[in-house]
């Protein structure tokens, strides 16, 4: 436990930025709500009517009329988004940082296997993770309270658990790659979120690269899907599991031969 | 029992040499001295032995545990401290002299403790503000709170100013006197000779000799200086040869009878015949194995 809680000392300044960042982005959404659903109907009308636009970011399905419809839009961008770049870069420079900054001899000179090094640092990025979001989502009911609206919980938490499998999938790639890179390597974390992201928008374009919904974890984060079905999509998330297993094992393998230089 | 021993300890890095069949004894309770230019691989040696890197062939022992099988339990008898030591920014120096302590399983504050007050450490401070001298302080800390039975130590003194290098040699020899071993890495040869027992030369990856520091000290040439001559004596076995403004010197590693006859031919004002200290064997393996 010794470095998963200095892990955790090391990033709470970073942690607290961006959990502030985005559920302070995330309330806004929310708060101002009220005041722009009276106009939501003709928003509603205006995107449905975009063409593939309106497909790439699922807003044919979606009700911008209703709270979780618009939720699932504005706040999902904003969550899925930054959420997905924080996972990126928390996984990303775990390995890669101690490597940069010449403290992996510090660590390594312990009596400490290099597994339990690995093992404690990755339970640090998940747990940054899961602080975040329950922060995130404890934020976005208050805020809903708020404007007494009642949507339906069960989705809104869905939602955020896509949200947090999604996240988790992300920082357990780049966990993996961290263990490749002598350097920050951060660029190539948000790079590979922006991606991601991307991806999903072109699977949301032509049927023809549906497929990529299987590749990029952003593809059960869909919240049109969610909303519409009240589920989560267990096949992807399933892939999504296996990349993320896949990922953090060749990490372990690799940097248990690492040579620490 | 020996506290470290390796055998035709190779590693390569691609096709770069590291080090190439190092068979090194060091004992239990000696104070050793490792020797070599920069590039010789003290430091691949060093961290093959703390499980940092993996050798390409050969193996090493630590009190008789293999580094590969028992590197935990080693690691838990050593402490190792690093040419550059480097720490975790934003961390207080107390923090990280309790991280180490904590990463070891051990409450060792009362010997922090007296460990910061020898070498006149602020605990306070944040380590990223430390000067290079100080971070070496904070390093000395975690490598000694926890009283190893085998300190591994490379360039342990660059960055200390000399009251703190005497300091940080009492430190050792009492610890020396307590059992610890000591394997130090070093380019000051003075300090190998003022506190080591034992010493070893690598050089390009290879060692060359290793033996006690008396034994090294005596083995080699003798450092030959006249005084007041200006004729050059002629003999085999004479090298290194410096003419200063009033005096030539050399050394001198052939028969002792040979050279009284010849110095006899010349005139001499004054002689001295001395031991040479390590830093001319130092340089006498470079110019006999073709430096």
């Amino acid at each position: 436990m010794t470095i998963l809680k200095h892990e955790i000392k090391q990033g709470k300044i970073s942690l607290s930025i961006w959990t502030s960042a985005i559920a302070g982005l995330l309330a806004c959404c929310v708060l101002i709500y009220p005041e722009m659903g009276n106009q939501m109907d003709e928003v509603t009308e205006m995107f449905s009517s975009m063409g593939s636009f309106t497909a790439a970011f699922g807003m044919d399905k979606l009700n911008m009329g209703e709270l979780l419809g618009f939720y699932g839009m504005e706040c999902g961008s904003i969550i899925g988004l930054g959420g997905a770049l924080f996972a990126a870069l928390i996984g990303i420079s775990s390995l890669a940082k101690e490597q940069k900054e010449h403290t992996a001899e510090f660590l390594m000179s312990h009596p400490v296997s290099r597994v339990r090094v690995l093992t404690e640092k990755f339970c640090a990025v998940i747990l940054q993770i899961l602080i975040m979001n329950v922060m995130v989502l404890l934020i976005s009911v208050l805020s809903i309270i708020i404007i007494n609206e009642s949507p339906e919980w069960k989705v809104l938490v869905l939602l955020h658990l896509a949200y947090t499998i999604m996240q988790i999938e992300i920082a357990a790639i780049c966990f993996g790659i961290s263990a490749f890179i002598r350097r920050g390597g951060i660029g190539a974390g948000l790079g590979l979120a922006a991606i991601m992201y991307f991806m999903n928008i072109i699977a949301n374009l032509t049927d023809k690269a549906e497929f990529l919904k299987y590749i990029t974890p952003f593809g059960y984060t869909e919240g049109a899907d969610i909303i519409t079905e009240k589920n989560l999509d267990t096949k992807m998330i399933l892939f999504g599991t296996s990349y993320a297993v896949i990922a953090v094992v060749i990490g372990y393998v690799r940097y248990c031969r690492k040579d620490i230089s | 029992m020996n506290a470290i021993k390796t055998t035709e300890l190779t590693k390569f890095y691609g096709k770069a040499r590291g080090i190439n069949d190092v068979d090194l004894t060091v004992e239990k309770g000696d104070f050793f001295g490792f020797i070599g230019p920069n590039g010789a691989g003290k430091s691949t040696t060093i961290r093959i032995l703390l499980g940092l890197i993996k050798a390409n062939s050969g193996s090493a022992e630590i009190f008789g545990k293999n580094i590969l099988t028992d590197k935990q339990q080693i690691l838990s008898d050593i402490g190792y401290l690093p040419s550059e030591s480097m720490f975790y920014n934003g961390m207080r120096v107390k923090d990280v002299i309790k991280f180490s302590a904590d990463l070891r399983k051990k409450n060792c504050e009362d010997e922090a403790k007296k460990l910061c007050e020898r070498l006149q450490l602020d605990v306070m401070k944040r380590v990223d503000e430390l000067s290079l001298g100080n971070r070496k302080k904070v390093a000395i800390v975690c490598t000694m709170q926890h009283k190893p039975k085998l300190y591994i130590m490379d360039e342990p003194t660059s960055g200390l100013d000399p009251l703190m290098q005497r300091e940080f040699f009492s430190l050792l020899e009492e610890r020396n006197s307590e059992g610890a071993t000591i394997f130090l890495s070093s380019h000051v040869l003075s300090e190998i000779q003022r506190y080591c027992n034992r010493a070893a030369i690598i050089r390009e990856g290879r060692l060359i000799r290793s033996d006690t520091v008396v034994n090294l000290s005596k083995s080699y040439a003798k450092r030959v200086t006249l005084h007041g001559t200006d004729s050059f004596p002629e003999i085999e076995g004479m090298r290194d040869f410096q003419q200063l403004s009033e005096s030539i010197s050399f050394l001198y590693s052939g028969d002792i009878q040979l050279l009284m006859q010849e110095l006899a031919k010349h005139k001499i004002n004054d002689l001295t015949i001395a031991e040479p200290d390590l830093e001319e064997i130092f340089m006498h393996f470079y110019t006999e194995k073709g430096e």
